[in-house]
């Protein structure tokens, strides 16, 4: 279990993480979301006692990570593959900190073999693909056999198979009973993943959800209707008391409508329709919207409505205080 | 409720209302990781999975019981952080190449000397002597990998890992100063043990000195302390700057100023004592003092312990820096 308990991080004057509070339980895969910037990483890498935080505290299954004295066995965590010695090969990579945590060496081929490295263990891992430095990093993490563990956007560059397998990993890791703590900017993945989500953005936390919470709440179902009379459709939905918006690609959607309802309107008015089918807004947009306004980095897309905020490069420049 | 992100059997949460027809249209279904043109040529993939056991998706608290490893814990000790650094020290070429380019160094250029020198050399000079060209230069291989030993942990990030594995970092760093020390230590000793020997077994005439037991020590033990020393002083400097080329040239300033200098310095009459002590602790007259070239250099004990001084203030810098710092 990690406990995390108002816990600040400031970068000079930027706020990286500002009073963040939150449990991570065992036996579930705990999604940790939030656009790029939001602090994710930065929360990860306190909780392994990696940077100091500003204020507020964090418990390893009711410990500081500082006072484990065989962290390995506790936690087990992949925040960047390529955070290895590429001159070292995969062996004695994982031999150097098995050694000291006091996991024996036979365990070293077990986590190879695991994760399906075992053929290149000897070779040096500068010549790693992404893939294999995620697998090798997974290796490093699953080393201690531990019961906690945490992933720092695992499937990034990993081609299907090798996301299909992290999946199910993480999903096999939490059914034994393991803490699993895993960050993501994509809400697809978690949504695939996670049982229960912990939402941040610009360091402040969003939400602290079960998925199926996050879901029932955050998505929006209607019903598309699309005909070929696309004038007479609108009219009839008009008569019959319906609020309809026209979709972008010549369809109408009705809000929470009932497809049944609307199948016996449309008979009723012999009209033709190429579809009519219950839709669920996706969890993506849910997810953009609840982020919106703690997104950092906005892109604007060419010949958006909205410009840019209008104000002129070093409108808000202030003196820096002297201190 | 599916949503288009979801395969419904793998799914976490259950449908709460009864699965609808007609199905999702597949345009949308998480397009950035799976396109399913991706999907094709890898049949053996089954898509839809079976949720894993204990992962009960009506109850995603569902008391499951924690987790324990049949692996026996035991608790860790300075000896195992002493047998993780030996391995990481011995796993990487940079030790190789740089221990062997030391040894290179100092053997050759000491055998060179003496095969090239007759007995009437060393009738005020003792024949261990021979030794001292070599550590001039070999010197600069232990700096270099002083400052590997540390610095490239945090060039390739490999330092996050062994500060998560080890989050005791005094215990790290001193593991790696131990390590590094006793390696470079045992290495010079051995290379110039070998130099000593060979070089009194070639020049062993009636007028050749007799070396004492202080130049045997000082030839030897001595210089590879003074050469270790210096290598552990970049260490303690690669860790407070963390930046190989950045702390291999603050000790190459460091080593090979004090020798540049003094001349500049003795030209002005205020400074010419400065410069004359300088000199006398650079490291080149401080290896001949302790070669014991001449009587006038002395046995070079002070600078001997004006070294370990240095490198005993780098390192407690170095030990209150790792802890305040965010790696």
């Amino acid at each position: 279990m990690i406990e995390i308990e108002g816990l600040s991080k400031t970068y000079g004057d930027t706020p990286a993480v500002d009073g963040l509070s939150f449990t991570v339980r065992p036996g579930v895969v705990t999604g940790f979301l939030g656009p790029n910037g939001a602090g994710k990483s930065t929360t990860m890498r306190i909780v392994l006692g990696l940077d100091h935080p500003t204020s507020g505290r964090v418990r390893i299954d009711g410990q500081p990570y500082e006072r484990l004295t065989d962290p390995l066995r506790h936690v087990g965590a992949l925040l960047d593959a390529k955070a290895v010695h590429g001159g070292r090969s995969a062996f004695h990579h994982l031999l150097c900190l098995a050694q000291s945590n006091g996991v024996p060496r036979s365990r070293v081929h077990e986590v190879l073999d695991l994760v399906g490295l075992g053929s290149v263990a000897r070779k040096r891992s500068k010549g790693f693909s992404l893939g294999m430095s995620q697998r090798l990093g997974i290796a490093a993490a699953m080393l201690g056999d531990p019961s906690i563990l945490m992933f720092d956007e695992p499937v990034n560059g990993l081609d299907p198979e090798g996301i299909h397998w992290i999946r199910n990993l993480m999903r096999d890791l939490a059914g034994q009973g393991r803490t699993v703590f895993v960050s993501s900017h994509l809400m697809s993945e978690m949504a695939l993943t996670a049982d229960h989500l912990v939402v941040i953005g610009q360091g402040r936390l969003l939400a602290d959800t079960s998925m199926s919470d996050f879901i029932t709440q955050h998505s929006r179902s209607y019903v598309r209707l699309r005909s070929p009379e696309y004038q007479r459709l609108s009219d009839v939905l008009a008569a019959g008391g319906i609020t309809a918006v026209p979709g972008s690609d010549g369809s109408f959607e009705v809000d929470d409508g009932d497809p049944v309802r609307l199948g016996q309107l449309m008979a009723d008015h012999r009209l033709v329709l190429h579809e009519l089918s219950r839709q669920q807004a996706s969890l993506e947009e849910a997810f953009m919207r609840l982020t919106a306004g703690a997104v950092e980095y906005h892109a604007h897309p060419a010949g958006a409505d909205e410009p840019a905020p209008a104000a002129a490069w070093g409108a808000d420049w202030r003196p820096r205080k002297e201190s | 409720m599916t949503t288009p992100y979801q395969q419904p059997q793998s799914a976490p949460v259950p449908p709460q209302t009864p699965p609808q027809a007609p199905p999702m249209p597949p345009q949308s279904a998480h397009p950035q990781q799976m396109p399913p043109q991706a999907q094709m040529p890898q049949p053996k993939m089954p898509q839809p999975t079976p949720p894993p056991p204990g992962a009960n998706p009506s109850q995603p608290y569902a008391a499951v019981g924690a987790y324990t490893s049949p692996i026996p814990v035991r608790r860790t000790h300075f000896g195992d952080a002493l047998a993780s650094e030996w391995t990481k020290i011995k796993s990487v070429r940079s030790t190789i190449w740089t221990l062997s380019v030391m040894v290179a160094l100092v053997v050759g250029i000491g055998l060179l000397v003496s095969a090239t020198t007759s007995d009437k050399d060393y009738v005020t000079a003792p024949p261990t002597l021979p030794g001292f060209v070599g550590t001039l230069l070999g010197q600069l291989c232990l700096v270099t990998l002083g400052v590997l030993v540390i610095s490239s942990e945090y060039g390739t990030g490999m330092i996050r890992t062994t500060f998560t594995a080890c989050p005791q970092r005094a215990r790290v760093l001193t593991a790696k100063a131990l390590v590094f020390f006793t390696l470079s230590f045992v290495t010079t000793t051995a290379a110039l043990a070998l130099v000593a020997f060979a070089s009194t077994g070639m020049h062993s005439g009636p007028d050749v000195m007799e070396p004492s037991g202080k130049q045997w020590l000082g030839a030897t033990v001595g210089a590879a302390l003074y050469m270790s020393l210096l290598g552990l002083l970049s260490l303690a400097v690669g860790s407070m700057l963390r930046h190989s080329a950045g702390a291999i040239a603050t000790m190459l300033g460091v080593v090979l100023l004090p020798s540049i200098l003094p001349p500049f310095l003795m030209m002005s009459d205020g400074l010419f004592d400065l410069g004359e002590t300088m000199q006398k602790y650079s490291s080149p007259q401080s290896l001949a003092s302790l070669f014991q070239v001449s009587d006038d250099l002395g046995n070079g004990m002070a600078q001997l312990g004006l070294v370990a001084g240095v490198t005993g203030a780098a390192l407690i810098a170095a030990y209150s820096l790792l802890e305040k710092r965010d790696v």
